[in-house]
């Protein structure tokens, strides 16, 4: 089944069988790195992307639910040489070990900071619930989103930036 | 049953072997990465018999001897340094860097970095123990000054001026005139393929610009913007997607399966069989999982019920008939005045790294090329010829980054699965990964452990005697041999699973840092080793430490007790050495220690080791708060120092010792592996549920206590063993109740309360 997907500001036209997950489309048709699979049953929060501004588990949400929504990746956030301010948050915070989990924190990051660039410790918190981190990063994951809020009110830019 | 005595073994290498493998090449040849796999691993012919036996050279440099085996610098001076150890999200690719650029006196940035693959890096065995800085920090070290120092001999052979006049600056040698060479022009063909000496020059700690430093990780832009950074997200050409049918429990054996229907499903390529290995390689990803499923309704299997009960470990590994090793023996097993006595409980537990392992495989004519997350190139190349019958030549095993590493885990075991099926699916690359509960229930685990303790305090407040006596299974069984893959196992023509060789080394093992590094005069130590593995488990991090400081530290505070004597002071009253004194006065201090009672519902616990007894220190003191309704713990605080010797990135350092904390939290409060008397019913994350944010602490500041001029000591697994006991302390010291049994489960907390 051809389905149009809007991923990152851009369509793209996708064959696919329709019951695919988001996640696989993403990975390999698209060949996206940032959203990761972790446990293909919505518990760790790996995959997690950002679908018309809330955060959705990707390895649980079937492509074809996708057509005419907004998708947003870690790869829309910024890039390398230009990062937005969460990415930029997490550079200067250090803010991963392995950094496997990372893309998922920032996508649910990214929702809760959209709506409020201020949040409590335990908005934080409840925010990256579903979100599992193996290494122990907790800590600088959350203080980098302390940070990344405070890049965003400085910067009183848009949070969302295109990838070219 | 034997005694086995302490020194009949010698702490011995990978197999017991010592390689010598180094790499072909002249101190000029030029690399470049390039992913397609060109260079086959040529192990270079053992050079003729010399006579006496070579010195001992620094670290890794006395495995791979010949300084461009490390380094190589090309004629346009570009500089790639050579790692057989690998990046498990520690943070090594910069460490390493930072060393290298240190003595070659240049910037970090400029130093190419290559990481374990067995076509072009020293065999540095495994990445494992905390030991990349010890073994190949230290190697990397002393040949990068010994570059230099070569480089200068060279420039000042070429001007025939004395060498002291020279220095090495900005990839140049410089003379006192202002004449520069650059590195390029001075390395011509052989001047570094020449075998290392046992003494360097190394900077001296007040010269060092870059060591010491808090880098940014080189690997962090990349992971936070998408770039390809884990074997997960190698996309070759023509790559076909594999998944494997697992047996439903470890003693399960295939007896029958249709795979007609599968095969006819969309876009499957193969379905593989061979005895009880069952796979399954599509064109996409899902069509894979889709016919895994598919694959896994179809298949029958015959399952015993060879499980120990989950609920006594402790008459399992009671039951053993294994060897008693002595760990530690020094004047009489008595125990006199006022005794403290307890038994403690550690379960199985799993890595459960949050990508599951996985690897792709490519055979092209016959030659196999496996990328890995394995933490040992080459005893994986090893152990996968051997498995598939061919020639180690003809197997190159390169690693790429996976989800963290925390120990023997999926990795060895989802290359091997790559190797088979593109054994038999030769021609394109075949990418592998596991699912969620493959990883959960067939990862090696951390064995399950039961420890004895007696101990006295005499009337003078001292530590009397100590008699220690542990339970556990051998904690590696890495391959070294086909035997130890899953896949090689699994096969019609299986591998037998190698026998493990208990002994008592240095660093141990189930009995690491089951001496506690106290002086008092009596002691007796013993290990029980347990060969029964009906669980497949091996090195967890930090292995037997995590329960046996857990059991140390516990008795430590409740002989404190039983002296009457704050804990901390108490520690110190048997602590001599100078640097574990200082990290926990350090702790201590920073924390803001006191001996008063508990303030409200945050309990106050206090816990050290030296890691291995001889590597890092590290002390830690935490607050520990309880619901007492709901039985629910949380961490709210954590003060650690950590002396690890001379450090190279104090944030490195900082950054894993938060981590081992946290990792250790999340192990002592809620982790168990679950199972039946057949299969384990641990699978995912709901039924082996780690720490989340809601529990995560506060707070964890680390002090990096710096020494330099002092070796490397290594940081990932100090923090295993202090966190569990200190969180223990602290639960007595808040509720008066000491836990014995890991994890302080809800229900354990508020049996223990009397809620
Ligand atoms: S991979 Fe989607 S929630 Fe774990
Ligand atoms: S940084 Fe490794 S899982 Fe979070």
């Amino acid at each position: 089944m051809a389905i149009s997907l809007n991923v990152n500001g851009e369509t793209h036209e996708i064959d696919v069988d329709p019951a695919t997950p988001l996640l696989y489309v993403l990975r390999n048709d698209l060949e996206l790195n940032a959203a990761k699979f972790g446990c293909g049953l919505g518990q760790c929060g790996a995959c997690t992307v950002v679908v018309d501004g809330e955060a959705v588990l990707s390895c649980v949400t079937p492509v074809s639910l996708m057509e005419g929504r907004e998708i947003t990746t870690v790869e829309g956030l910024g890039t390398i040489e230009e990062p937005g301010p969460l990415q930029a948050a997490f550079m200067e915070m250090q803010a991963a070990q392995c950094g496997y989990c990372i893309p998922g924190m920032m996508m649910s990051a990214h929702v809760l900071l959209r709506k409020n660039a201020e949040p409590s410790d335990r908005e934080i918190r409840d925010a990256l619930m579903t979100n599992l981190c193996r290494c122990g990063t907790h800590m600088r994951i959350l203080a980098a989103i302390r940070r990344a809020g405070e890049l965003m009110q400085q910067a009183s830019a848009p949070t969302e930036r295109r990838a070219g | 049953m034997t005694i086995i005595p302490k020194d009949e073994f010698n702490t011995q290498g990978r197999n017991g072997i010592t390689r010598r493998r180094v790499l072909v090449g002249t101190g000029a040849l030029i690399v470049s990465f390039a992913i397609a796999p060109h260079v086959s691993a040529q192990p270079q012919p053992a050079p003729p018999a010399a006579a006496p036996e070579p010195p001992q050279l620094p670290g890794s440099l006395n495995d791979a001897r010949r300084l461009d085996s490390w380094i190589r610098i090309d004629a346009e001076g570009e500089i790639t340094v050579f790692t057989g150890k690998v990046e498990l999200g520690q943070g090594i690719k910069t460490a390493l860097r930072q060393v290298a650029a240190e003595e070659l006196e240049v910037e970090p940035g400029e130093i190419n970095l290559v990481t374990a693959d067995t076509g072009r890096t020293p065999d540095e065995g495994f990445t494992a123990g905390s030991q990349s800085m010890q073994n190949s920090g230290t190697a990397i070290r002393n040949a990068a000054a010994q570059v230099r120092e070569i480089l200068i001999t060279e420039a000042a052979r070429r001007w025939n001026v004395p060498r002291e006049t020279l220095r090495a600056e900005a990839k140049s040698i410089v003379a006192q005139d202002g004449r520069t060479i650059g590195y390029g022009e001075l390395v011509t063909d052989q001047l570094l393929a020449v075998e290392a000496q046992p003494e360097s020059l190394l900077k001296s700690p007040d010269k060092l610009r870059v060591m010491g430093q808090s880098l940014p990780r080189v690997d962090i832009p990349g992971k936070v913007t998408g770039g390809v950074a884990y074997v997960q997200d190698l996309r070759l050409e023509g790559m076909l997607h594999a998944r494997v049918v697992r047996p439903p429990s470890p003693s399960a054996q295939l007896q029958e399966v249709d795979t007609a229907a599968v095969e006819q499903m969309p876009g499957v390529v193969s379905v593989i069989r061979d005895g009880s290995f069952l796979a399954v390689v599509a064109e996409g990803e899902f069509q894979a999982i889709s016919a895994m499923r598919a694959l896994q309704q179809a298949a029958r299997w015959t399952e015993q019920p060879v499980l120990p009960d989950q609920n006594n470990l402790q008459a399992f590994l009671e039951a053993t008939k294994g060897d008693i090793g002595t760990v530690a023996e020094e004047g009489s097993p008595e125990v006199t005045g006022k005794i403290f006595e307890a038994t403690f409980r550690r379960p199985y537990q799993i890595h459960g790294s949050i990508g599951p392992s996985c690897a792709v495989a490519h055979m092209d004519n016959g030659q196999l090329t496996v990328w890995s997350h394995t933490q040992g190139v080459y005893p994986d190349q090893e152990a996968i010829a051997e498995m598939l019958g061919m020639d180690i030549a003809q197997v190159r095993v390169i690693h790429m980054e996976g989800s963290g590493c925390y120990g023997h885990n999926g990795a060895d075991d989802a290359a091997a699965d790559a190797a088979l099926i593109a054994s038999a699916v030769p021609g394109r690359p075949i990418r592998v990964q596991w699912m969620r509960e493959d990883e959960h229930a067939w990862e090696p685990f951390g064995p399950a452990m039961l420890t004895k303790i007696r101990a006295g305090v005499g009337d003078d407040g001292r530590i009397t005697g100590w008699n220690y006596e542990l339970w556990s299974n051998l904690h590696s069984s890495r391959p070294g041999g086909a035997g130890n893959l899953l896949a090689a196992r699994h096969r019609a023509q299986a591998f037998a699973v190698p026998a493990p060789r208990f002994n008592i080394s240095q660093s141990g093992n189930g009995d690491r840092n089951a001496n506690p590094l106290y002086v008092f005069p009596n002691r007796r130590v013993l290990w029980h080793y347990v060969p029964e593995t009906p669980l497949r488990v091996s090195a967890l991090r930090a292995l037997g430490a995590y329960a046996n400081v857990f059991s140390i530290e516990s008795t430590m505070d409740e002989l404190a007790l039983l002296a009457g004597t704050d804990p901390v002071e108490f520690r110190l009253r048997h602590l001599e050495d100078p640097r574990a004194r200082a990290v926990v006065e350090r702790a201590a201090e920073e924390f803001g220690w006191s001996s008063g009672a508990p303030k409200g519902d945050r309990g106050r616990g206090f816990a050290f080791a030296r890691y291995k007894n001889h590597a890092a220190y590290l002390a830690v003191a935490l607050e520990l708060e309880l619901e007492r309704e709901t039985g629910r713990t949380r961490v709210s605080r954590a003060v650690a120092a950590i002396d690890s010797g001379e450090a190279v990135n104090p944030d490195g350092i900082r950054n894993q010792t938060q981590g081992g904390i946290i990792q250790a939290t999340s192990w002592t409060l809620f982790e168990q592996v679950t199972f039946d008397n057949t299969r384990v019913t641990s699978t995912d994350w709901s039924s082996y549920p780690i720490l989340r944010f809601p529990s995560a602490p506060d707070s964890v500041e680390v002090h990096v206590i710096d020494s330099p001029g002092q070796p490397f000591l290594g940081t990932g697994e100090a923090a295993q063993g202090p966190t569990p006991a200190a969180i223990g302390n602290a639960f007595r010291q808040l509720t008066g109740v000491r836990l014995y049994d890991l994890p302080f489960t809800r229900e354990r907390v508020k049996q223990a309360i009397g809620v």
